[in-house]
C-alpha cells in the first residue's frame, strides 16, 4: 500500500464525500479454533468475548501482564468454537508468538492465515451502495461490527461492516489470488460513484480525525488502554481473569499518571509525533503521539500523551519558535455518519 | 518527469531563481520539490526587508509528510513575499513556477546567479 496514489488530502476528502478503496492486505489474519477457543480469547484480550455471537465482531486491546498494549485487534466469531482475528501488520510475528505461548494451556488451535488472505476496505458514505451493486448478500441486514460470508463480484468474501475511517464501509477478506479481480470490480463499480484509490497517508489522517488509536502511537507497550481513553474496551468485571487485569485494576484504583488527549490548534502548522508538550509553566509534561492536518477542518489535529495533572491545565507546543496552544477535543473531530 | 523551465537557475536544494534584469530576482521551489513533498499545507516566509546570505534558511515549507527548510539560492534583501501562500499553500503543488512564487529579492550581487545550476545541469541532478 503506497502512502498516496494522487494526493493525501484529496484521497481523504473523497472518502468523506463518496468512497475510497484501500488495499490493507498487509493486515494479519489468525484462525483460533477448538473447544476452548472462546474461553482462551476471553483470557487473551481485555474486552468481553462472551458478548459475541456468530456474525458479530469485537474490537479489543490485547495486553501484557503490565497492562501495556501488545496490539489491538478485531475478533470475529464465525461459530461456537471458531474465531478469526485481524491483527496489525507490524505486530504479526510478535502477536503470533505471544498468542501461541498463551494458548498452550487451552484446547485451542492457532493457525497463521496471513499469507492466505488479501483485504480490501471500501469506505465512505457511498461504500454500501458500491459493494451492494456487486453482491447478492443483503447488506442492509449487516449492521456495524457485524459480518456475513458471501460472494462479491464472484469472489468469496468475509464481508465485514467495519473500517478505520469513521465512515460507513466494508472490509472484504478474500483469497489472496482473487485480490486483483475484486479490486478491479470495486473500482469499476465505484469510480462512477466517486470512489478513489486511497493510500496509507489518507488512512492515517482519516483514523486520527475519527479519534481511533494507532498501535505504536496512542497505544503502546507503555500506554495502557485505560491511559489511552479506551476504558470501554477493558471489561474488568467480565467474570474471567485476563492478561493484564491486575495491572489495569491497580491503574484504575490508583489513577493513571498519564492520559492520552486529542487536540486541535486553529493553525495549519502540523504538530508532529514526538513534539514535546508544554504545561502552563513551560515545563515538558508529555509528547505528541500523532499529528496531522485535518483536511476537513483545515487545521492541525493530533493526540498527545501527557501527565494527568497537566491535562487539566492549558497545554502548548513550540513549533519552530511559535507557541501554539492545544485546544483539547473529545473526538471525533468531524461529524461521522457510521451506521449503527 | 519533473518540469524544469529553461529560463530559470536552480539551487541543489531545489529552489529556483528567475533573474528579472533590474537587479531583482524571484525565488520559489521546483516542480520536483513540490512533487517530493506531496500535499503542501503550510509555508513560512521571511519579512520584507530581511537580508539573506546565500544558502541561509529563509523559511519552511510543510507538507502532510514532512517539514523542510527553504534556502536562499543567492544573497539579497527581501523586497516582496507572496502572501497568497499563507491561505493557499496548496498552489505550490499546481503552480510552483508562477502563481506560487515565494520571494522577490534585491540581489546583493547580480553576478552570483551564475554560480547556480542551469536547467540542463539541474535536470541531470534529478537523474
Amino acid at each position: 500500500m503506497p502512502v498516496q496514489y494522487r494526493s493525501i488530502l484529496e484521497e481523504h476528502k473523497a472518502v468523506r464525500r463518496a468512497a475510497g478503496l484501500f488495499d490493507v492486505s498487509h493486515m494479519g489474519e489468525v484462525d483460533v479454533r477448538g473447544p476452548e477457543a472462546g474461553k482462551f480469547l476471553n483470557h487473551l484480550v481485555t474486552n468481553d468475548v462472551t458478548k459475541l455471537f456468530p456474525g458479530r465482531i469485537l474490537y479489543s486491546p490485547m495486553c501484557f501482564p503490565t497492562g501495556g498494549v501488545l496490539d489491538d485487534l478485531l475478533v470475529y466469531m464465525k461459530g461456537e468454537n471458531d474465531y478469526f482475528l485481524c491483527i496489525n501488520a507490524g505486530n504479526i510475528a510478535k502477536d503470533l508468538a505471544w498468542i501461541r505461548e498463551q494458548a498452550a494451556k487451552f484446547a485451542v488451535t492457532i493457525t497463521d492465515r496471513c499469507a492466505d488472505y488479501a483485504l480490501l476496505a471500501v469506505q465512505g458514505p457511498r461504500a454500501a451502495e458500491i459493494v451492494q451493486s456487486l453482491t447478492g448478500a443483503k447488506l442492509g441486514l449487516v449492521k456495524y461490527y457485524h459480518f456475513v460470508e458471501g460472494t462479491v463480484a464472484g469472489v468469496h468474501c468475509l464481508i465485514s461492516r467495519t473500517g478505520y475511517t469513521g465512515e460507513d464501509g466494508f472490509e472484504l477478506y478474500h483469497a489472496a489470488g482473487d485480490a486483483v479481480a475484486l479490486a478491479e470490480a470495486v473500482i469499476a463499480a465505484g469510480a462512477p460513484r466517486g470512489l478513489e484509490l486511497a493510500g496509507l497517508g489518507a488512512r492515517d489522517s482519516l483514523r486520527l480525525e475519527a479519534g481511533y488509536p494507532l498501535y505504536g502511537h496512542e497505544i503502546t507497550q507503555d500506554i495502557s488502554p485505560l491511559t489511552a481513553g479506551l476504558g470501554w474496551t477493558v471489561k474488568l468485571d467480565k467474570g474471567a481473569d485476563f492478561i493484564g487485569r491486575d495491572a489495569l485494576v491497580a491503574e484504575k484504583q490508583n489513577g493513571a499518571t498519564h492520559k492520552v488527549v486529542f487536540f486541535k490548534t486553529g493553525d495549519r502548522r502540523i504538530v508532529r509525533a514526538e513534539t514535546p508538550v508544554l504545561g502552563d509553566d513551560g515545563a515538558v509534561v508529555g509528547r505528541v503521539v500523532s499529528g496531522t492536518l485535518s483536511p476537513i477542518l483545515n487545521e492541525a489535529i493530533g493526540s498527545a500523551w501527557v501527565t494527568t495533572a497537566a491535562a487539566a491545565r492549558p497545554l502548548a507546543v513550540d513549533i519552530r519558535g511559535t507557541k501554539l496552544n492545544l485546544h483539547l477535543v473529545k473526538p471525533p473531530f468531524v461529524e461521522l455518519k457510521k451506521t449503527s | 518527469m519533473s518540469n524544469v523551465p529553461a529560463n530559470l537557475r536552480y539551487a541543489k536544494s531545489h529552489e529556483w531563481l528567475k533573474i528579472e534584469g533590474d537587479g531583482t530576482a524571484t525565488v520559489g521551489i521546483t516542480d520536483y520539490a513540490q512533487s517530493s513533498l506531496g500535499d503542501i499545507t503550510y509555508v513560512q516566509l521571511p519579512k520584507v526587508g530581511a537580508t539573506l546570505k546565500a544558502g541561509e534558511t529563509f523559511g519552511v515549507v510543510e507538507s502532510v509528510k514532512a517539514a523542510s527548510d527553504l534556502y536562499a539560492p543567492v544573497a539579497g534583501t527581501v523586497i516582496a513575499i507572496n502572501a497568497s501562500l499563507d491561505s493557499a499553500p496548496e498552489s505550490l503543488n499546481t503552480a510552483p513556477y508562477d502563481a506560487a512564487w515565494m520571494l522577490k529579492l534585491q540581489l546583493a550581487n547580480p553576478a552570483d546567479a551564475a554560480a547556480l545550476l542551469d536547467a540542463e545541469a539541474y535536470t541531470k541532478l534529478l537523474g
